[in-house]
């Protein structure tokens, strides 16, 4: 657990990439054999089971720390991360333990069938006999938020440089759910081991938004351009008559998806397609939010199927008769692609057209446009790229459209979680209901630093009431929220619910008189579903 | 005998305010940190070791008288002496006493001695006023002695890997006593001109701080395993840039939290501080003997409860109407 943790603090401690995938590598070559599989399972976001409540972690610190509940809950705040809080407050160590990262997480595993007076004594055993970045590093175990500053990326890299193997292999080894306790490194990633697990997809080849004027990318003619539709990421695999539907996450989703089980006949032996899963009504795309409704149900009622039906919108063939197309060039699969189809039609199975234009001028345009084609802006790849691993620049662009912006008045704020402690860095913004102010959109991040300062000394001179951790504050300044789609809610006061808002600026210039109404609102969502 | 008020903490019987923000006749300074020693006063009262400082700060033309630790002043029958803080040099706790009633205001203070200044002094009296900026149990900060060791480490490291180390430390008080413990065998030491100001006016009253300072037309290229040490303004501005192949640190009790050291976005945060942590303040409470207990900034409210409740205190929450800026009170 020792080189564990101090792998946990090493990365924790550097923003940069390079000395991340190092200090990966360097506990690969030291640490225990046995300890290595639990280690890569942990930190590609796989989490131990919840062995016991949090608030029994946090009734156990505040007694033994001795402290007052309250006092421990309104540190906590401060901190913002249960695991951190308890280890910044349990007592000083008193001995040490010798257990390694695997046996630790058996022994969590042990914990979930023991009565609540035995899993207290262990656990605090632990705590007692582990120096505060242990403790940190246990808690995060306990808790299952084991998400510390390190991505599935950096790990394949750093798995790739200290096996000497491809990037792609082991990303490739690593794809969909597998068990630590029936794996070890031999068997997750010697070459045999590469053979049969026909269910895998191919690790995702992901997009960055262009960020330049796109007549930088070179001739138009060099380059495949498609809408950006707003679903879910998926492969479709036909392998042995058998099919999986992968999503972008790595979540095997083909129960989700009846739509699809027919292909698994019609489509021949050693398939995988890319495309976008799109809720698809009478020719055109329905509104994403109708999908994710779908999605989160256990069971699929007719009723849903019905109401929103799925196809895939395919844009590129990764294997055709089992052989593996990704180093061909795009062309070359697209048109592999529409044979496919066109010999085996379905009526789930669409394709993305490539679209016609003359000059980026024209592209341009239809990108500001977007919306009105139910689309959010652009894929724009090219020709000659082959099919890469993660997000990568140069060859696939993302081009979405711009966010869509409204004027709201900031209304209540928060300290911010386990930011800048002691600091109102969360904020609650509202439009005009008539004279009334209704809260529509809640956002963290888009200031500057600089500007949360200003902000936090305002807010504390500017306090109308306190609820708890929340201050209402004097209507006073307004700021432009910018979000991705908006959707008609009831559940929320305003009648709407955001994706991703975030402010975009101080709109100093601005009275409170001047921000966005409540019927501002609606009339988006009549724009965006036209 | 001392009053909260929109100009500051104040003493009816002497006609003198405590760190007052607003002008006044007669100011007693705690030390020289600008939230605590501002302009305008017609007449200054601090320790020895601060007057210089406020002159560099604050005007070379200002009225001022200074004391030694426990010096005594009499005014209107006010019985008024300063007492180390160990915040930093010259930092004192100011007791005012009259017809048998003690006050003690701290200012800013710690008990973990930081190698440099005067160690703190408990000051038996009725009435403590006390700092709150890290009055949770979540802030409890190891020895500075661990600390300078760990930094000069950090150093070392980087200067064998060939990488200049910058450390951001708020010029006043903690680079200097950084800057004290710093193993110059390791390498050569830079300044920023912020810190460099403080150390010449240090220097001429019989101090010895090292360092060079760097001056714009310094050619920064050739800079290899040094140590800069530079306060927190430099890290926004193209100043810290400059220099080739660098790792930077911040020294700060902030540093103690996660979410805090990676929003600084350096390589390494130290935590190190002028201020009591928590379990320092309560040490410090008990030890005066106060009943009357008055918490300001930091987490004010929340430190009064627990005095209350936990010792039986008359802990209250004091409003003061300035709160500072997190980066000013490191
Ligand atoms: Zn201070
Ligand atoms: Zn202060």
């Amino acid at each position: 657990m020792k080189e564990f943790t101090k792998l946990v603090t090493a990365v924790d401690q550097t923003t940069k990439t390079n000395q991340k995938i190092q200090a990966l590598v360097e506990y690969f070559a030291q640490a225990k054999e046995e300890d290595k599989i639990f280690a890569v399972s942990i930190l590609i976001g796989n989490k131990p089971k919840r062995p016991v409540k949090t608030s029994e972690l946090r009734e156990w610190t505040a007694e033994l720390a001795d402290l007052p509940l309250w006092l421990f809950e309104e540190s906590y705040y401060t901190v913002g991360d249960l695991a951190e809080a308890i280890a910044l407050m349990l007592p000083p160590q008193q001995n040490e333990h010798q257990l390694t990262l695997k046996e630790t997480l058996e022994l969590l595993v042990r914990l979930s069938d023991l009565p609540s007076v035995e899993k207290k004594k262990l656990i605090i055993g632990y705590w007692m006999s582990s120096d505060t970045a242990e403790r940190f590093v246990f808690n995060k175990l306990i808790t299952g938020n084991f998400r510390m500053g390190v991505s599935r990326q950096l790990v394949i890299k750093a798995l790739a440089k200290y096996l000497k193997q491809e990037p792609t292999a082991i990303a490739h080894q690593l794809m969909g759910k597998w068990n630590p306790y029936e794996e070890n490194m031999e068997s997750m990633f010697s070459t045999e081991s590469h053979l049969d697990k026909s269910y895998l997809p191919y690790p995702f080849f992901l997009a960055y938004q262009l960020d330049d004027q796109p007549a930088n990318l070179g001739a138009i003619t060099d380059w495949c351009i498609e809408k950006k539709l707003d679903g879910i990421r998926g492969q479709i695999i036909v392998r042995n008559k058998e099919i999986f539907v992968w999503s972008r996450g790595e979540e095997l989703l083909t129960d989700k998806f009846p739509e699809f089980t027919s292909l698994q006949q019609t489509l021949p032996s050693g398939t995988v397609i890319d495309g976008e899963i799109i809720p698809w009504k009478d020719g055109k795309p329905l509104p994403f939010q109708v999908m994710q409704t779908r999605i989160g149900r256990k069971n699929i009622a007719p009723k849903y199927l019905k109401e929103a039906p799925l196809v895939m919108v395919a844009f590129d063939l990764l294997e055709r008769q089992g052989e593996d197309l990704r180093q061909k060039p795009l062309e070359e699969r697209r048109d592999l692609l529409k044979q496919l189809l066109a010999s085996h039609p379905d009526e789930n199975l669409l394709l993305s057209e490539a679209m016609d234009f003359s000059s980026w001028e024209e592209v341009s345009k239809f990108r500001e446009n977007a919306r009105e084609f139910q689309c959010e802006g652009l894929m724009l790849k090219r020709k000659t790229s082959p099919y890469e691993t993660g997000r990568r620049r140069g060859n696939w662009w993302k081009w979405k459209t711009d966010p869509m912006t409204v004027d709201g008045v900031l209304l209540y704020a928060q300290s911010g979680h386990g930011r800048r402690a002691n600091l109102f860095t969360d904020y609650t913004f509202a439009v005009w209901d008539g004279d009334l102010l209704v809260p529509f959109a809640k956002a963290y991040s888009g200031l500057t630093d600089k500007e949360i300062n200003v902000l936090d000394n305002w807010i504390k001179r500017n306090t109308l009431e306190k609820f708890g951790p929340v201050r209402s504050v004097k209507p006073e300044f307004v700021f432009e929220i910018a979000f991705e789609g908006i959707n008609a809610s009831p559940r929320h006061k305003s009648g709407v619910a955001l994706r991703f808002p975030r402010i975009s600026r101080w709109r100093k210039d601005k009275s409170i008189q001047a921000a966005n109404t409540k019927s501002d609102l609606l009339q988006l969502i009549d724009v965006q579903n036209s | 005998m001392l009053t909260f008020t929109d100009k500051g903490i104040y003493c009816k019987q002497a006609d003198v305010y405590i760190d007052p923000w607003k002008p006044v006749k007669f100011a007693i300074i705690t030390h020289g940190h600008s939230d605590h020693a501002r302009s305008g006063m017609k007449h200054y009262l601090c320790h020895k070791e601060t007057e210089p400082i406020l002159r560099l700060r604050l005007g070379k033309d200002i009225s001022t008288q200074s004391l030694e630790y426990n010096q005594t002043l009499n005014k209107n029958g006010v019985t008024i002496s300063l007492h180390p803080a160990g915040h930093i040099l010259g930092s004192a706790q100011i007791r005012l006493e009259y017809k048998g009633e003690i006050w003690v205001v701290s200012g800013d203070y710690k008990l973990m001695p930081d190698g440099l200044s005067s160690p703190f002094e408990a000051v038996k009296c009725h009435h403590f006023i006390t700092e709150s900026t890290f009055g949770l149990p979540i802030y409890r900060f190891p020895t500075a002695e661990s600390v300078y060791g760990s930094i000069n480490n950090w150093w070392q490291e980087n200067a064998s890997e060939g990488y200049n180390s910058m450390l951001i430390a708020y010029s006043l008080g903690k680079s200097q006593s950084i800057l004290h413990h710093l193993d110059q065998g390791i390498g050569n030491i830079f300044l920023h001109g912020a810190v460099a100001n403080v150390n010449n006016t240090y220097n001429e009253h019989g101090y010895n701080f090292p360092g060079v300072w760097v001056s714009p037309d310094m050619n920064r290229k050739s800079i290899k395993g040094a140590m800069i040490v530079a306060p927190n303004s430099a890290l926004s501005t193209s100043w810290s840039s400059k220099f080739p192949l660098l790792r930077k640190a911040v020294c700060s009790g902030w540093m103690q939290l996660r979410g805090a050291r990676r929003r600084s976005a350096v390589d390494r945060g130290f935590v190190l501080s002028d201020h009591c942590d928590w379990n320092q303040l309560n040490e410090a409470v008990l030890a005066t003997g106060a009943e009357n207990i008055y918490v300001t900034h930091g987490y004010q409210a929340t430190y009064a409860k627990w005095l209350s409740e936990r010792y039986h205190l008359n802990a209250v929450e004091v409003k003061t109407q300035f709160e500072p800026a997190i980066n000013d009170m490191d």
